[in-house]
């Protein structure tokens, strides 16, 4: 009975069964929900999203998450583009994506409907606050009629509530003007969509209690909201089905758990990276979207030793972090695409002094401004090549939003054992959407410890021994980190050309060509994983080969084909310079390669580029994350192709 | 952690150092043993032009080195881009020659995670004026512990001589042909506007005068600007003749000793009824607040200003860097025009570091992993 559920599941999911004893409402179990919270920016839907998702992942679904909100802080009241949304996909078994379309909408005024009605399969429930469809509301985005009542939603079971009045009425007994008590109907919502899919309560509660801590009047007047929300989905004869979706116990290895979203895990990967290394991190960063929260983060745990350092612009903080770095620390910058622009000169400047230094590209739509709030995977080239010179730089993608705490550390161990730069390129998708996480053991981390110069490293010919800071690691080709304090060791580095082994300043053309081979090869010769690919029935012809946020949406896409028995298999590349050594052999074996990208080709012009492969390109640049179903039938072409 | 990062490191090496004069480096280790002016001179070549003003600077400052007598191992020097900026290559210390403009940024995050370390700044008009501008007054309003040296010669010499943003309006160079159209910054008055708790003027040529001003401002806690007019033989020879030459300088530099009365010019001399000191003053106009160069009489001597370089407003400070004419450099002050103590961006950075510590414990990281909202899977 899978009737809120109109696409097929992304893995084989049980039917659902009904449970109708009499005199009690109705209860009907679902493998999985997607729902879409959708109001005015100023309507507090992130709010009531990231509840219901906290209300879910305690519960034990498996979740995915996608928040979907304009650039400006309160567009516009009652506008399409001021509209403010977050989905939500739970399930009783393991998702990837945050689902392709929404069996539950919930609309807080008419603008809100109006951007999200195309996206609603038919048979969808759609839940509308009436008191909000006024004439002048409905009017200010184009509904001549209202939806409600014109018969333009028969395909979809609509449930009109007057949330404002209702929650007016509820908040009574407090000492709130209409228009405050109003502001609570967020809450009124998320107690009515908790009571229709059996959420647990005691969460939100103690949250409303702990966020209005100060405020404890209006803390208790969004506990009561929230419970007068479930009690009304209680009593209402509209509402006469609720619905259950057992925990996805069985898509969870046995462990701890917690909700993470993707800024949050890469914050914590680059505080666990410090302690790892046992050198202090130091993050030199200026506010832009959506990089800023792993600011704010990193901010709240100086009892880690973290340092954070607000810059005056994008380049001072890049080169506050290089200073650093050059000091011994565990320097790192966090930033978006047009803040990479400006610190391009700078992260030339760590490829030739050779210190280690994470970029964190949380990307977003371009180019200039662009989308500062909508997703892409648009840096990738810019990461590779956005620099003058030769100026090799690693770039490590993680996959899903959890994935970003593995994918920190993993660019902390390539930029301390190499002594480099690392771009670690996250996007927006994957830094504000969210799913479960299992926690690691710390004492699981991998060690990342780094041994500083503390002496000579080089005997001259008369037998002196000096210490010269461009004397390589042979394995490694990494130079000696040769902080300042130690005796002895003293020496300048800078921009200009070095003579290889000394350092000192060299314009010698064979010097120069050796220097620019030798840091192309380091970077070549970091060690990455090889490529692992899934390929279950061993048939199959076409590759899907993804990187980076595409990961949930391809992997979900390659579950449907195989679901319809047929052979597809996938990869997906985390190491994106080097790229592993296997890559092209893996190419090889397939007749086709997929490439689906958040760009215009990307990637697949550095496989082509490299592997001389046909690689295919897929491509969607709209500032959302590809849908499964979209790149199924994408796949499907391939292969029927 | 390693020993040479610790701060816990660096206490110890920093012991039996009590009551030394320089109390902002007191974090910085001291020296084994005494050092020479030799000990600063790394092995490179020093490749400025003959007869550059750098030479002398570069003279000063080794020669000065030792007197702070810290350990130079735990002394940097950052530096941008331009002629100045290759400074670091010829000190014996560690040193990053950086890119253009950026040095006071690298060089905030190094002092801003190693307080056991002296760090230095090295840069020159185009560097810090134009290209680096905004850093260099972000770094002057945070007070982050960093002395930088500010060479000012007018001119881009390492680009073959364009006009500078300290050129005079109408200089004819190669890039302006017909006269610079833009009025140029007078870097202290910059400083000063910039919320600097330090900043001074002086000259390449003046070792005595250069060596004091560089000791006052290592002694200094927090961002000390020293401005040192420097002059380039080639493209902008003599700039700075007027302040050189005996005879001019007498009218055109103004020099600034705290506590003493602003005073220059030709004696007034004691047959002619006046005190010795010099015919020139500086006194308040009334009406206006601004500052006046007036000749000193028996009536107006008394209200001649005493130079307080501790004056919490800045406001006479900037008044008097205001006196300079920046076409002539007449009226020009030299020697410290501000110095006062407010807290140190690095200091406080470590503090809330303390505090946080002290508030929540050293940080555990198994705990900040689980955090409040957990649930477990049993196998």
């Amino acid at each position: 009975m899978t009737s809120q559920v109109s696409s097929p599941a992304e893995q084989d999911g049980g039917a659902a069964a009904g449970n109708h004893a009499p005199g009690t409402k109705e209860v009907r179990r679902l493998d999985r929900v997607i729902i879409r919270f959708a109001g005015d920016s100023g309507d507090g839907m992130q709010l009531t999203g990231d509840r219901f998702t906290s209300e879910t992942a305690s519960f034990g679904n498996d979740l995915s998450t996608l928040p979907n909100f304009p650039a400006e802080i309160r567009a516009p009241a009652g506008t399409l583009p001021g509209v403010s949304s977050f989905q939500l996909h739970f399930a009783d078994h393991d998702i990837l994506t945050p689902g392709d379309a929404p069996n539950v909408l919930v609309a807080m005024n008419p603008a809100a409907l109006k951007a999200n009605i195309a996206d609603l399969p038919h048979g969808a429930e759609i839940i509308v606050n009436t008191d909000e469809f006024t004439k002048r509301a409905m009017a200010k985005v184009g509904y001549a009629a209202s939806p409600l009542e014109d018969g333009s939603l028969e395909a979809y079971r609509v449930h009109p509530v007057p949330l404002t009045t209702l929650t007016v009425e509820a908040l009574k007994g407090y000492d709130l003007s209409r228009k405050d008590a109003g502001r609570s109907k967020n809450m009124f919502a998320l107690g009515l969509l908790s009571w229709m899919y059996h959420r647990p309560t005691e969460g939100t509660e103690r949250f409303l209690r702990s966020k209005f801590a100060k405020k404890p009047e209006l803390a208790e007047a969004n506990v009561t909201a929230f419970r007068a929300g479930w009690n009304f989905g209680e009593t209402t004869e509209d509402f006469a089905v609720s619905y259950e979706v057992a925990p996805a116990a069985a898509a969870f290895p046995t462990g701890t758990y917690r909700n993470i979203s993707g800024n949050l895990a890469l914050s914590y990967g680059l505080i666990a990276a410090s302690q790892q290394a046992d050198l202090p991190l130091y993050l030199g960063s200026y506010p832009i979207t959506p990089a800023s929260d792993i600011l704010h983060e990193l901010s709240k745990h100086k009892n880690f030793g973290v340092r954070t350092f607000q810059a005056e612009d994008e380049i001072a903080a890049i080169g506050a972090a290089l200073g650093a770095a050059f000091g011994g620390a565990l320097a790192v910058t966090t930033t978006s695409g047009p803040g990479v622009a400006l610190k391009s000169e700078t992260i030339g400047l760590a490829v030739s002094l050779e210190l280690p230094l994470l970029i964190v590209d949380i990307q977003r739509g371009g180019p200039s401004t662009g989308l500062p709030t909508k997703t892409e995977q648009a840096d990738l080239l810019q990461a590779m090549y956005g620099r003058n010179g030769e100026a090799p730089v690693p770039v490590v993608a993680p996959a899903t939003p959890a994935d970003c705490f593995d994918a920190a550390i993993d660019a902390a161990r390539i930029a301390l054992a190499y002594r480099t730069p690392v771009f670690l390129l996250s996007d927006g998708y994957l830094a504000n959407g969210s799913e479960p996480w299992r926690i690691p053991e710390v004492e699981d981390l991998p060690d990342l410890t780094v041994r500083f110069a503390s002496g000579p490293n080089h005997e001259l010919a008369d037998g002196t021994e000096v210490f010269w800071p461009y004397k390589r690691d042979p394995h490694t080709l990494a130079r000696p980190w040769a902080v300042p304090g130690t005796p002895g060791l003293e020496h300048r580095i800078g921009g200009i050309e070095k003579q290889d082994g000394t350092g000192n300043i060299s314009y010698d053309p064979a010097n120069h060509d050796f220097m620019v081979r030798t840091r192309q090869a380091k970077v070549d010769g970091i060690e990455v994983p090889d490529l692992v690919v899934d390929d279950p029935s061993g048939a199959a012809k076409v590759l899907v080969l993804g990187w980076g946020s595409t990961y949930g949406p391809a992997t979900a896409a390659v579950r449907r084909v195989r679901a319809e028995g047929r052979s597809v298999a996938q990869a997906h590349l985390r190491h994106l310079n080097p790229f592993p050594r296997n890559l092209g052999e893996v190419l090889e074996r397939y007749d086709k390669v997929v490439v689906p990208e958040m760009n215009l080709g990307q990637l697949a012009a550095l496989l082509r580029a490299k592997y001389l492969v046909d690689a295919r390109s897929y491509n969607q640049v709209n500032g959302m994350p590809f849908k499964a179903e979209q790149l199924a039938g994408v796949v499907k072409e391939a292969i029927d192709d | 952690m390693t020993e040479t990062v610790a701060e816990g490191a660096t206490a110890g090496a920093a012991n039996g150092r009590s009551g030394a004069p320089f109390e902002a480096l007191s974090l910085v280790p001291r020296a084994g043993a005494p050092q020479s002016m030799k000990d600063f001179k790394s092995d490179q070549e020093v490749r400025w032009c003959p007869g550059c003003g750098d030479y002398a600077v570069l003279a000063a400052v080794q020669g000065f080195m030792p007197e702070l007598g810290l350990a130079k191992e735990n002394i940097v020097f950052v530096s941008g881009i331009g002629c100045s900026s290759r400074f670091p290559y010829y000190m014996n210390t560690y040193g990053m020659h950086s890119i253009h403009g950026r040095a006071p940024a690298i060089a905030t995050g190094l002092a801003s995670s190693r307080r056991d370390l002296s760090v230095w700044v090295v840069t020159g008009d185009g560097d810090a004026l134009s290209i680096g501008g905004n850093h260099l007054i972000h770094a002057l309003r945070r007070n982050v512990n960093l002395k930088i040296l500010l060479f000012n010669n007018r001119i881009y010499g390492l680009t073959k001589g364009q006009y500078s943003p300290t050129s005079e309006v109408g200089k004819i160079t190669k890039s302006t042909p017909m006269g610079s159209l833009d009025a140029p910054f007078n870097p202290v008055s910059l400083a000063i506007g910039a919320e600097a708790s330090f900043v001074a003027r002086t000259v390449d040529s003046d070792r005595k005068h250069l060596t004091e001003v560089l000791r006052q401002a290592a002694a200094h806690p927090g961002t000390a600007l020293v401005e040192i007019y420097q002059n380039c033989n080639i493209f902008n020879d003599g700039a700075f003749e007027v302040l050189k030459d005996k005879q001019q300088a007498q009218e055109a530099v103004i020099r600034l000793e705290h506590g003493r009365p602003i005073r220059f010019g030709l004696p007034w001399s004691e047959e002619d009824g006046g005190d010795g000191l010099g015919s020139k003053g500086v006194i308040r106009d009334q009406a206006t607040g601004d500052l006046l160069v007036v000749d000193v009489t028996a009536e107006n001597a008394a209200a001649v200003l005493v130079h307080d370089a501790h004056a919490t407003s800045p406001t006479t400070a900037f008044a008097l860097s205001r006196l300079a004419d920046a076409d002539t450099l007449h009226h020009t002050p030299i020697g410290v025009l501000r110095s006062v103590e407010r807290p140190v961006y690095d200091t406080l950075m470590a503090d809330q570091l303390e505090a946080a510590v002290e508030r929540h414990g050293k940080g555990d990281l198994s705990a900040l992993l689980h955090g409040n909202d957990t649930w477990t899977v049993a196998g």
